[in-house]
């Protein structure tokens, strides 16, 4: 909890003053929704091991539950939300045998399984349930003030969580499936259960990300619900940040995405060969991100 | 329809083979998952496609000239990277996000340099007219790009299974730390399968514009979702089971693109979860697998 305090709470603080002072909200939302993202990557990558490549997903299918909902449920947006949630959920239980595989098939199963979820959401077959590549147009429940204090919301419960994994029972019982799943095992910690239960977890956190950028953005394409920069994005933001702690990923989105924001949009490619870059220079020479430049000194980074 | 659809399948399962049949010795060597083959493959489609519109080469002589120059620069490419990412504890992981960040580079590069438009080269440079067969009528295009596939897999069986190198080869991949207790020096044998991978994916990628349509800097993506279920379809770390993966990819993508037009693209993505979560252990398992 004091974590969660010291450095969770200042950063959802500080996100829901920005607006205040700075006014381009679309931007401010995006960090908001890369910080939920990161944490939500981190809860299964920085707990477990496992590296979702196809997180994104978990986020395009809660875009569409909640684009779903509105259409054809005329739900509200808060009723759309937990169905977006609920959405990114169900694929996750369907995905669940994925966990069998490990290292690297787990990730690229998991790429192809995101992949798969795109085309049939976009294929024009579907149309009269998805509009298929046509996307969908939520005009009606667009707000966009609500859904930045729902983003917020959801972002303070994710640093939280992410807090609690960090020196919780059930957190430390992942850590150690991470580092040594025989030796947990033998321990009494059922591995295997909680490793599926970070799992849904972290595509619940997606989804509910999904959902919250459906609501802000509320005209959107499947390409850019599923994109994969998302997925790539979250990644490397954690790896950068260092996995498994809280601030790690927060200070990824705050120097990366802020980096992109820079230079990214103008020229996309440049950012592309930046971030080629900087993983080949940080899988070589400091895999365990920014924060291990500290914990290598003795520092506790929370 | 149906026989032009399983015929056109096998010739285009045998190009599918060398797509991924690089990706898979690398793989079987070093547990290298090298993200980036998809982009070689580009490099190489980029090489044929200057080759001919600046220099006037066929492909029939670019692909020697591609397969040479990949396989050159691949030696001090292992060598600056991979000894390097095996100190790591968990390597394999490791490499996939690696070649991840290469193969944006790679990507972004091709984008500055060449510009993201669609480059072609014209069918006719390889021979003009159909082959006919069984009484169908066969794209030259396919036909050729099938037969140099066909002999880059009997090149490969020749080196893994009758040179000095080639044996060596097997031990490393058979068990890496008794090939080490051997005597045998693992960096130099893995360097040639890592630059022989690079050059079988330039070879791919000069037949490229014919089997895959135009070229651009972003193809890398969907050619390696492809490679990826060919080669786990097949059988992960033994390059010639690439064979029986290319062929039931390639079969069955034509079978889908005949009958069920709208839901072609599903299929490898499909192939690939099944086979991975039909037969985990089988395919994916540490055992030791025999080239």
């Amino acid at each position: 909890m004091r974590d969660f305090l010291s450095v969770g709470l200042p950063v959802v603080a500080i996100f829901a003053l920005l607006p205040l002072v700075y006014a381009n909200q679309l931007l401010l939302f995006n960090f908001v929704l890369f910080l939920i993202l990161a944490q939500g990557l981190n809860a299964i990558y920085g707990f477990t091991g496992y590296l979702p490549f196809g997180y994104v997903g978990f986020f395009g299918a809660g875009a569409y539950g909640f684009a779903l909902a509105v259409m054809h449920l005329a739900a509200p947006p808060a009723l759309a939300l937990l169905l977006a949630g609920l959405a990114a959920l169900v694929l996750a239980m369907i995905l669940t045998p994925l966990l069998r595989l490990s290292g690297a098939y787990f990730a690229i199963a998991n790429l192809a399984a995101a992949q798969a979820v795109y085309q049939v959401i976009a294929n024009p077959a579907l149309q009269d349930i998805t509009k298929g590549p046509y996307g969908v147009s939520l005009a009606s429940v667009f707000a966009p003030r609500a859904s930045y204090g729902a983003a917020l919301l959801i972002l303070a419960g994710v640093l939280a969580l992410v807090a609690w994994l960090r020196h919780g029972r059930f957190g430390l019982a992942l850590q150690a499936g991470r580092d040594d799943p025989v030796s947990a095992a033998m321990a009494g910690i059922p591995v295997v259960s909680s490793r599926i239960i970070a799992w849904l977890i972290s595509a619940l956190i997606a989804g509910l990300a999904g959902g919250v950028f459906a609501w802000h953005i509320s005209v959107f394409y499947p390409e850019t619900a599923f994109d994969l920069s998302t997925s790539i994005f979250a990644i490397v933001f954690t790896l950068f940040g260092g996995a498994a702690t809280l601030s790690g990923p927060i200070a990824g989105v705050i120097l990366l995405y802020g980096l992109y924001n820079l230079i990214g949009i103008s020229v996309p490619q440049y950012f592309q060969l930046i971030y080629g870059a900087l993983i080949v220079g940080l899988v070589l020479f400091l895999p365990r991100g920014l924060a291990s430049l500290l914990q290598r000194r003795g520092v506790d980074v929370p | 329809m149906l026989v032009h659809a399983l015929l056109g399948g096998v010739i285009y399962g045998c190009y599918f083979t060398l797509i991924g049949l690089g990706l898979n010795l690398v793989f079987g060597v070093m547990r290298i998952v090298n993200l980036a083959h998809g982009d070689v493959l580009m490099l190489g489609a980029f090489a044929a496609f200057f080759l001919f519109h600046l220099v006037g080469l066929s492909p029939f002589i670019a692909a020697p000239v591609v397969m040479v120059g990949f396989f050159l620069l691949g030696l001090p490419f292992y060598y600056l990277v991979v000894p390097r990412l095996a100190l790591a504890k968990d390597a394999e992981m490791l490499s996939l996000i690696l070649f991840f960040g290469i193969q944006q580079i790679i990507e972004a590069l091709a984008a500055i340099v060449f510009g993201s438009s669609e480059r072609s080269i014209p069918g006719r440079v390889l021979g003009v007219g159909p082959f006919h067969f069984l009484g169908q009528t066969l794209s030259r295009a396919w036909v050729i790009g099938a037969a140099i596939a066909a002999g880059a897999v009997i090149a490969l069986y020749l080196y893994l299974y009758h040179t000095r190198s080639g044996l060596l080869t097997r031990a490393v991949m058979a068990s890496r730390d008794e090939a080490l207790a051997s005597g045998i020096d693992i960096h130099r044998i893995s360097a040639r399968a890592f630059a022989i991978g690079l050059a079988l994916a330039g070879l791919a990628g000069v037949f490229a514009p014919f089997m895959l349509g135009s070229v651009t800097p972003a193809m890398g993506v969907s050619v390696n979702l492809a490679a990826f279920a060919v080669i786990i379809v097949g059988s992960l770390g033994n390059p010639l089971g690439t064979v029986a993966g290319g062929l039931i990819y390639g079969v069955g993508l034509l079978l889908m693109q005949t009958y069920f037009s709208a839901w072609a693209d599903l299929l490898p993505n499909l192939l690939l979860i099944g086979v991975l979560l039909a037969r985990p252990t089988g395919l994916l398992g540490r055992r030791v697998r025999l080239a």
